[in-house]
């Protein structure tokens, strides 16, 4: 009797993750419909009344949207700039640390951030902004009046950011730490018998050894542009500051789930799809032009 | 060219130089400034509570009190949530890892070796790329009957699309003798994948399953989305409810604001957060050894 297949083994292997991927990523594709209709839960998707591009129209528009989205770009940029230059910088200055024990230590302690949730994290940064907390303290050390920060629009986006990248400069460091461990030590050696001091060695050197990885996270962290990170911002945004901060996630949170403008949330969340994707193909192209690597 | 020479080894020997210090400098003031808001949380829950609500909590409590956490021992609903949270990990994570598994096999299989191989990879890079978004997801976890139990935590988010891409880039990566040797022998595909893939990934695994259990432990959104009944809630969502104690959303004046961030129970949320975050430091020594090699392998490979 001839045994089974290989391929029947290999089709089974794939169907418990394929039906998962079926009902949770395929299926809710369908509701996309949402977004040309005006859809209504008692009706139900076959019965809502279909308005084409109305939705979409009307998301472009309003001047809500217009905040959101330089919102959430306004955001996302700064969190990418900060998010390579801070982690680059960092791994730079832990390259030349030759105590073993001292750079564990600083790594074991850099890493943690990452690994605690915004829930946990948003405590500690609303303590840290209020006005009994530390930054005012020291703000009053120089007899400046204690502000608002949480509460401000013109402090929100920042503290975002900055938070943010202290959240995740010591996990993004490692990628940079590995490619730095990658470049020849000859070619230091080659270059101070030169007399290229540690500056210029930093300079012709480490930057061109570590840049194309550079480049490659950069472009990786490009179809996240429209994904200014809900997280952070739920925890610590209030209608105060949502003129500022509120970013298409939490708009579309907001307004889908809580106010049930199903058909409006699913329109957002369509064009944020989309968006996504064309720069995700775009970022594909880049990195394989980059370098050999490719990102599938 | 002798002077050179001694020049040379001077340079070698530890001179400490005014750029080593601004180096030093600056890494400790990073780390501290990464260590400082943490210790603040932690001594806060050991704290008097006007000691905290007031303020004066630095890196070291002020008032040293264990009240905190004996309230904790009292909230029913915390160990609730905290057991609902553990269960969630141990289930999810297995079942991650069981989906990740024999999904990235095949796939990591030539299409001369598994004919459907591109087909199947199309369907789940398109599953990575897009997806319906969360309202139309909501509706889906709704008809299905899941809303409110610990399953809607757990299967919608069952398959990891990323660490399937990344084991099975890591499973093109094992000797194909090893594999002609056990078909030689007569191993069917199950076989050969639980004998010799899966000993040989253990890193990349590890990692994932790492990757798995933090996801797990610190989500709190699938819970406010999900769950409606406060006693089914996973920890950080029952945190995050208690943390937001007071309804932000019908926040509109700043005085209002600065009076309910001020008020919280401080010390009883800081001693909540702790024990949150005990079960992470527990395996973060393991966290660290793997993630950075897994980490490492799947992005700077050659």
């Amino acid at each position: 009797m001839r045994k089974p297949k290989k391929q029947l083994y290999y089709h089974a292997m794939m169907l418990p993750g394929m039906i998962f991927l079926a009902i949770f990523s395929f299926v809710p594709m369908f509701g996309i419909i949402m977004a040309f209709q005006n859809y209504i839960p008692a009706k139900g998707i076959l019965n809502s009344k279909w308005v084409n591009f109305d939705n979409f129209k009307f998301i472009f528009t309003i001047p809500d949207s217009k905040q959101i989205f330089f919102n959430t770009i306004t955001i996302a940029l700064g969190k990418m700039i900060l998010g390579v230059i801070v982690p680059v910088c960092f791994a730079l200055l832990l390259n030349e640390i030759r105590r073993k024990a001292f750079k564990k230590t600083i790594q074991t302690i850099v890493y943690l951030p990452h690994f605690l949730s915004w829930v946990v994290l948003a405590s500690v940064v609303q303590y840290i902004f209020s006005y009994e907390g530390p930054i005012n303290s020291l703000l009053s050390a120089f007899k400046i009046n204690p502000i608002m920060f949480m509460g401000s629009n013109t402090w929100f986006r920042p503290i975002m950011i900055l938070t943010e990248t202290w959240k995740e400069f010591g996990y993004g460091s490692i990628i940079y730490l590995a490619a730095l461990t990658g470049i020849d030590p000859g070619l230091y050696e080659a270059a101070a018998i030169d007399g290229a001091n540690r500056f210029k060695r930093l300079l012709h050197i480490t930057l061109p050894g570590i840049l194309p990885i550079i480049l490659i996270m950069t472009t990786m962290s490009l179809p996240n542009i429209l994904s200014a990170g809900f997280d952070q911002i739920f925890n610590l945004y209030n209608p105060l500051v949502y003129e500022s901060g509120d970013i298409i996630d939490t708009y579309v949170y907001r307004v889908g789930m809580l106010q049930r403008q199903y058909s409006l949330a699913t329109a957002v969340g369509l064009i944020k799809s989309v968006v996504g994707a064309v720069l995700i193909a775009a970022a594909n192209k880049l990195v394989t032009t980059f370098s050999d690597r490719r990102m599938f | 060219m002798k002077g050179m020479c001694v020049k040379m080894q001077i340079q070698k020997r530890k001179k400490l130089h005014i750029s080593d210090v601004m180096i030093y400098l600056v890494t400790v003031l990073l780390m501290l400034l990464c260590l400082l808001p943490l210790l603040n949380v932690v001594a806060t829950s050991f704290s008097s509570s006007a000691a905290a609500t007031a303020g004066k909590v630095g890196i070291l409590p002020v008032g040293f009190t264990f009240n905190a956490y004996r309230k904790i021992l009292d909230d029913q609903q915390f160990w609730r949530s905290f057991m609902i949270s553990l269960i969630r990990v141990v289930l999810g994570t297995i079942l991650n890892l069981m989906l990740v598994i024999t999904m990235a096999y095949p796939l990591s299989k030539s299409r001369r070796e598994f004919h459907s191989q591109g087909i199947y990879i199309k369907f789940v890079l398109f599953a990575m790329l897009f997806n319906g978004g969360m309202v139309p997801l909501f509706m889906v976890v709704n008809k299905l009957g899941l809303l409110n139990s610990i399953w809607a935590l757990i299967l919608p988010g069952a398959v990891g699309v990323g660490n399937v891409i990344l084991l099975m880039n890591f499973f093109r990566s094992v000797p194909k003798s090893l594999e002609e040797a056990a078909e030689i022998d007569g191993a069917n595909p199950l076989q050969i994948l639980i004998h010799i893939f899966l000993p040989a990934s253990k890193p990349c695994l590890a990692t994932i399953c790492l990757f798995s259990i933090v996801g797990h432990w610190n989500d709190y959104f699938s819970g406010i989305l999900y769950i409606s009944k406060t006693s089914n809630y996973p920890l950080q969502t029952y945190i995050q409810l208690i943390s937001a104690a007071f309804d932000l959303s019908k926040v509109t004046d700043i005085e209002k604001l600065k009076q309910y961030l001020s008020i919280s129970t401080r010390t009883l949320n800081s001693a909540k957060i702790v024990i949150s975050v005990i079960p992470l430091l527990i395996i973060y020594p393991a966290l660290q050894k793997y993630f950075t090699t897994g980490l490492v392998v799947g992005a700077v490979k050659e």
